[in-house]
């Protein structure tokens, strides 16, 4: 229910009225509020299970016309990494909830060559599934304007350069996430 | 209820989370307010992350069902304004 004021005529104005303004008032703003619209996520893990979290999370959001922005630091640098397609791995050393095709003693998780089947298996995997792959869900998000923000802190320590990465990825800090998160209702840490 | 005719057709059989909202976002640019997409999927989570796109997205789930092994939506666009 609106509140009408006819032109010319002088309103009386009682509490009801007010108070019917003032929660019309509060309901647009709320709904005006770009924070609501906004998401801004931390993805600090490089393997290759939280590789995807991030990446969904923030095309879903993009999908829902939010305005998403993913800060890739520490580990979570492999992930827009050039590279990344190598670099991001799955091993089942220290994985107790890794589901595997038959129980393994925690021993045999370290053997050579477990890491590189526990990848293999689980993108074979994800791919039967039907689950985009890392791929698909990088040119997701840079097609639907997911930005992508590389800590320069963790370039700078870990020896990397900004050509180490791919195109559309832009450079900040911890001041620019923070900037950006405190005007977004989502904020994420992965 | 079931005799809506819808305007364009979507498959995402055999994809999962979050393609079937990804495309149906795009699909829905192409529409014009009114018209009507219908959704092939078999991602179980579509069921709640539809209606929670349409209803943010100001678009309307109309009605879905299951037939087949998959599920059917139909979703009308509402205007082209990002409520």
């Amino acid at each position: 229910m609106s509140v009408e004021l006819r032109p010319g005529a002088s309103p009386t104005l009682t509490h009801e009225t007010v108070r019917q303004i003032v929660r019309e008032e509060v309901e647009r703003a709320f709904r005006r509020d770009p924070a609501a619209k906004k998401a801004c996520i931390i993805a600090s893990k490089g393997t290759l299970d939280w590789a995807y979290p991030p990446l969904i999370l923030g095309s879903a959001a993009a999908a829902a016309g939010m305005e998403a922005a993913i800060f890739f630091t520490f580990y979570g640098l492999n992930i827009i990494h050039k590279d990344f397609r190598r670099r991001l791995k799955v091993s089942p050393v220290g994985n107790p909830a890794m589901p595997m095709p038959v129980p393994m003693a925690d021993t045999f998780t370290s053997l050579p060559g477990m890491k590189r089947m526990a990848t293999s298996m689980m993108k074979s995997k994800f791919r039967k599934k039907g689950v985009a792959a890392i791929e698909e869900l990088l040119d997701v998000c840079r097609e639907s304007g997911v930005r992508l923000i590389a800590c320069a802190l963790t370039i700078e320590v870990f020896g990397f350069r900004e050509s180490d990465f791919l195109d559309g990825v832009e450079f900040g800090g911890a001041g620019a996430f923070m900037s950006e998160a405190r005007r977004a209702h989502v904020t994420l840490f992965v | 209820m079931a005799d809506v005719k819808e305007d364009r057709v979507l498959d995402c059989r055999g994809q999962l989370c979050p393609m079937p909202v990804v495309r149906v976002g795009r699909e829905m640019g192409e529409l014009e307010p009114g018209q009507v997409l219908k959704v092939l999927a078999t991602d179980r989570g579509a069921i709640v992350d539809l209606p929670a796109w349409a209803r943010d997205t100001g678009n309307e789930l109309l009605h879905w069902y299951e037939e087949d092994g998959h599920m059917v939506f139909y979703v009308r666009k509402g205007s082209d304004e990002v409520p």
